[in-house]
């Protein structure tokens, strides 16, 4: 980026003196004639407008296809207003559970040798791996009328299916690797050179971890945080398949749009997903805002 | 630890703590509920499973399913990696927003990203209303699968591509044409073979994550039996009608696909990690 404005700029000064016209550069041996350069940007950024720009911008087209007034009523009635409610809730609880984890799966893995350690890390990717419907269809298969624990649950009175409970934990299974997959190469490229001498200099562990540890890795902690967060509230399929769609109760705010959608109230559906839509492009800037500052420190300290 | 050490003395603190709620953890989210399920199908009948796993509904899935997928993750191969070598090689306004929108399909939850691709590719929609002059329908057929399939995968080949390429020795390319190659022959020759294990790797991914895909393919499959039906719906159709049997069947069929798919990505991961 910097080479394009450093020889942008001269260029929009007059010439201070009548140079001779330099003769054409010669192209490189490992650069591409420009008509090549030119051609595969327009290909690259046709494709990328066509499966990335186009949606988010009918997502807004949508929302607002039937004038603001309708907007703001779509996003305000009482049953849009408790999936925000049943979203944020869920998420307050599985983010914060998935960061706890992280944070102490990664300092286990990072800072220790041990046998099965590649084993460990394999098993916490598995949510990753596995469709969500089937992260939804092994809680039914647990917790469900005809699951496991469900004759236990049906006897005590406690609903898990098709209630909030499922839905945390659907929730938190499919974003359950987020913070650890980010934290574990972190903190194993620091090492532990920096902890040791915090302890070797009287730090106790809680003091280590809170003064050395955490603002070394604080970047890639909200890194991960930011990504966790927004498919927890954007999670569909695992969701859908505990959630049992009982309005106004069960229904977080992707399950409110399907809904809304499959009623033909395309308008109001595209209000609710718009609100989605505000979340992910907030965490696009946010993750961006992140790489590019520890790019920039990562590229200082190699110099 | 009599003879067999399991784990190297560290003068760090806190390994029984964060181990003991790291495998705690684990075991109740992800390892128990999964051992639920394969003892769920441990107890199904075999001749029961083998029907539900082999109707020709389901069969008619899989096909779409596999197809789609292997079809999307191919399209994502070529485009992933020519936005990567665009982001890479070249510079032009805008790159930093196009670099970051990359991710968009991580960002922005699948339901969204559904209904926003069947309004812009049904009929009416800004892409579908001119590809229905050339005969094309994309929404409600197994086109529109693959592009809803193709919009899930699309960041997977960049992401993994990207660093490869960013971290390529131009002094390679610069030899390679100081002994006459031309520029295609560097590209054939040199570049795209160290980028395959990297690209293998992005294109693995998207096709496991292509076939789970149950969010924004729904919406523009229109789910017909035998024509747009995926197997991730299949399978909550079957929980909705509470067949538990067939969804588990059908569910332990996608559960064993992605533990190959896995299997097959870690040894591309170890084969990239070792060539560099």
């Amino acid at each position: 980026m910097s080479v394009t404005t450093t020889t942008a700029r001269p260029a929009a000064h007059p010439p201070a003196a009548p140079l001779p016209r330099p003769r054409r550069a010669r192209r490189l041996a490992t650069e591409e004639a420009p008509w090549v350069r030119y051609t595969l940007i327009t290909i690259a950024l046709l494709f990328l407008l066509c499966f990335l720009v186009l949606p988010l911008a009918a997502v807004f087209a949508g929302a607002f296809a039937q004038g603001a007034g309708l907007y703001l009523e779509s996003i305000r009635e009482p049953d849009a207003l408790a999936a925000i409610r049943l979203t944020l809730t869920v998420v307050a609880i599985s983010v914060p559970a998935n960061l706890v984890f992280g944070v102490a799966a990664a300092w286990a893995i990072a800072k220790f040798e041990f046998r099965g350690k590649s084993f460990l890390i394999t098993l916490i990717d598995l949510p990753f791996a596995i469709s969500p419907v089937i992260a939804g269809l092994i809680f039914v298969l647990l917790f469900g009328a005809q699951g496991w624990l469900g004759p236990w649950l049906g006897e005590h009175n406690i609903r898990i299916i098709f209630a909030v409970p499922g839905i945390v934990l659907a929730t938190a299974f499919v974003t359950f690797p987020f913070v650890a997959r980010e934290l574990i190469p972190l903190m194993q490229e620091q090492g532990k050179d920096e902890e040791e001498s915090a302890l070797t200099l009287g730090a106790n562990g809680w003091q280590t971890f809170w003064r050395v540890t955490l603002p070394n890795v604080k970047w890639g902690l909200i890194y991960g945080v930011i990504l966790c967060n927004a498919r927890a509230m954007g999670e569909f399929g695992a969701v859908a398949v505990v959630s049992g769609h009982i309005r106004g109760i069960t229904t977080t705010m992707p399950l409110h749009v399907e809904i809304l959608y499959n009623e033909y109230q395309f308008a109001a559906a595209f209000a609710v997903a718009s609100l989605l839509t505000l979340l992910a492009i907030v965490t696009l800037v946010v993750k961006s805002v992140i790489e590019w500052k520890t790019d920039r420190r990562r590229r200082r300290a190699a110099h | 630890m009599n003879g067999f050490v399991w784990r190297q003395p560290s003068v760090l603190p806190g390994f029984g703590l964060t181990m003991g709620f790291t495998l705690l953890y684990l075991s109740l989210l992800v390892l128990i509920p999964l051992a639920g399920m394969i003892l769920f199908t441990a107890k199904l009948d075999w001749a029961q499973f083998w029907a539900a796993v082999t109707h020709p509904q389901v069969m008619a899935s899989y096909r779409l399913s596999f197809g789609a997928s292997f079809i999307a993750a191919g399209i994502n191969a070529v485009f992933g990696v020519l936005v990567a070598w665009v982001l890479v090689r070249y510079a032009f306004p805008g790159k930093r927003i196009v670099d970051a929108l990359v991710d968009l399909p991580f960002a922005l939850p699948t339901a969204v990203a559904g209904i926003a691709l069947t309004a812009i590719y049904s009929t009416t929609g800004w892409m579908g209303q001119h590809l229905e002059i050339f005969g094309i329908k994309v929404a409600y057929t197994p086109i529109g699968v693959t592009v809803a399939m193709t919009y899930i995968g699309l960041p997977f080949v960049v992401r993994t591509v990207q660093p490869v390429l960013e971290d390529l020795d131009r002094e390679l390319e610069e030899a390679a044409a100081c002994l006459g190659a031309t520029r295609w022959q560097i590209i054939r020759r040199v570049i795209l073979p160290s980028l395959l294990p990297a690209l293998l790797t992005g294109l693995a991914l998207a096709f496991a994550r292509a076939l789970g895909e149950y969010g924004s393919v729904v919406f523009i499959a229109g789910n017909m039996p035998y024509y747009t039906e995926i197997t991730p719906l299949l399978i909550i159709t079957k929980l909705e009608q509470y067949d538990y049997t067939g969804a588990t069947a059908i569910g332990t069929v996608m559960l064993v696909a992605a533990f190959v798919l896995l299997l097959i990505i870690n040894g591309l991961q170890w084969w990239a990690s070792r060539r560099h």
